[in-house]
């Protein structure tokens, strides 16, 4: 029996977010930007560099206070977020196993994350320290730290960036999997529009900076149908739709 | 990982086994090995310099491993080094508690570091002695009043190293444990602590060393026992055998605090530091 709450839309209305520089100039981030993501749906935002991807996540995480708008997270009393940032930020003087369980809410810290570790390929390195992973390994610690919280709402900032595109490629697949294990609702910030298309069922495409949301892509096709073919007629019809933007 | 990460990483247990235990212990030992050599050295160097220019002020080693001996077996020598050293560990304790929390406070809060920083810098440079003197006016030739002295003295330096420490802290972590909603403890425990360790480490070894000095001129001037005050009743006896008795074995013991207590201490605390291949 779920809570009403848990089949709630994740429902975004931020009217006006401005930054002030030190020397005082303002900038505008964002303006207006309202989308929804429904429940237990994976999207993305995707955008050019600098139009206030980050910045939403930021607001949606509670890091950003400062802004005019309102948003609502999915899930009731039991609305815990959780984030893969575009670093790992893994504690270095902890294991990662400790890593994952200290981020657990204290009713989950004794549970069993064997089956999590088994599906990222994690299960022999529980016991090293970030520094003796690899950036590709220590995302993929990131990625079992997020799920292994049981998150209403997981938000993932460009979780691939400055990997090499084989050992992101292999990510994709893994993050997939984990989700379809696990699913949530997710929203996933990138500029990579083959990754988009890859893994969303939804893609809400931003304007350039004041960021507000030009349009939405629907990827109505299940992710086991997207073979390369059909991915570039995708890429193909979703370029041509947002010309202007990328 | 890749194929080729897990090839490498079993090639290097493999080849680090068999002459593992040998260079771990060799490892281990040669440091310890330089500091005996280099402390033989010095020993040899003050016999020779003692027998060149004999005089009862410089005594050779054997007369003040005598002293040493002597007032071991009296007892004398274990009390006032005893009494000594609860005193270093209570204004450690003290000055690295205070120190700390006002330190972290100033480096957090920016508008309390502008107002504050001014008394910082002033106790700084409020020579010890003029504090010592204070604090035994003020508060009569007591124990509280001593301690007290030494712990302000060192304070100010705890605070300013501490600061730093609390400005280096990474926001990413913080927003990291907002973001999962770590307890205020484990905050404390996982994020914030360890990212001080170096900056605690280096207050407290710097602190030690000036601590213990500070404790002598404490004792010197208003204590009935303590090292401090038997260097100035031998001082009064011109003594120096005694003297250096009395400092070689505080020295000694400070050593052993370092290598058997702060050291490993230490090296657990950054057991996760990358070691050098």
């Amino acid at each position: 029996m779920q809570p009403v709450g848990a089949v709630a839309p994740l429902r975004v209305d931020i009217a006006e977010k401005t930054f002030r520089s030190a020397q005082g100039v303002s900038v505008t981030a964002l303006k207006d930007l309202s989308f929804e993501v429904r429940h237990g749906e994976f999207a993305c935002l995707l955008g050019p560099s600098g139009c206030g991807k980050t910045t939403t996540l930021r607001i949606l995480l509670g890091l950003e206070k400062d802004f005019t708008g309102s948003f609502r997270l999915p899930g009731g009393e039991h609305n815990r977020v959780a984030a893969v940032f575009q670093e790992p930020t893994l504690l270095p003087w902890r294991t990662v196993e400790e890593n994952i369980r200290l981020a657990l809410p204290k009713s989950l810290r004794q549970t069993d994350l064997d089956s999590l570790f088994q599906t990222l390929g994690l299960s022999t390195m529980r016991s090293l320290y970030p520094s003796e992973l690899s950036l590709g390994l220590a995302r993929r610690v990131a990625l079992a730290r997020a799920f292994a919280t049981e998150p209403a709402v997981l938000f993932l900032d460009e979780p691939f960036v400055s990997l090499d595109e084989q050992t992101a490629e292999r990510l994709r697949y893994l993050l997939l999997s984990v989700w379809s294990a696990r699913p949530t609702t997710a929203l996933m910030v990138t500029h990579n529009v083959r990754e988009a298309l890859m893994l969303s069922d939804r893609i809400i495409v931003l304007s350039p900076r004041p960021g507000h949301v030009r349009g939405v892509f629907d990827v109505r096709l299940p992710r086991q149908y997207r073979n390369p073919q059909v991915m570039s007629d995708l890429g193909r019809s979703f370029r041509e739709k947002f010309a202007d933007v990328l | 990982m890749t194929l080729r990460e897990v090839n490498s990483e079993n090639q290097q247990s493999q080849s680090g086994q068999p002459s593992h235990d040998r260079s771990a212990l060799a490892q281990a030992l040669t440091p310890a090995l330089t500091v005996l050599i280099s402390l033989v050295g010095l020993f040899l160097l003050w016999s020779l310099a003692a027998t060149m220019w004999p005089s009862r002020a410089f005594p050779n080693p054997g007369q003040v491993w005598q002293v040493l001996v002597k007032d071991t077996v009296s007892g004398e020598l274990p009390y006032h080094l005893g009494v000594t050293l609860a005193r270093v560990a209570a204004s450690f304790v003290l000055a690295m508690t205070i120190g700390s929390v006002i330190g972290i406070a100033l480096g957090t809060y920016r508008r309390a570091d502008q107002f504050f920083n001014a008394w910082v810098i002033l106790f700084l440079n409020v020579p010890a002695l003029v504090i010592i003197v204070l604090a035994y006016i003020w508060f009569g030739l007591n124990e509280v009043a001593a301690i007290g002295a030494v712990a302000v003295n060192k304070i100010p330096n705890v605070v300013v190293t501490m600061r730093e420490g609390a400005r280096a802290l990474d926001p990413r972590y913080r927003e990291m444990a907002q973001v999962y909603r770590f307890s205020a403890l484990d905050r404390v425990r996982h994020i914030l602590l360890p990212q001080l360790q170096p900056y605690f480490a280096a207050a407290s070894r710097s602190g030690i060393a000036l601590i213990w000095k500070i404790v002598l001129v404490v004792e010197l001037l208003g204590r009935s026992n303590g090292v401090g005050f038997q260097i100035y009743l031998y001082f009064q006896l011109f003594d120096v055998a005694a003297i250096l008795a009395y400092t070689l074995t505080f020295v000694a013991i400070m050593l052993l605090i370092e290598l058997l207590l702060v050291q490993p201490f230490e090296r657990h605390a950054t057991r996760w530091r990358r070691r050098p291949a």
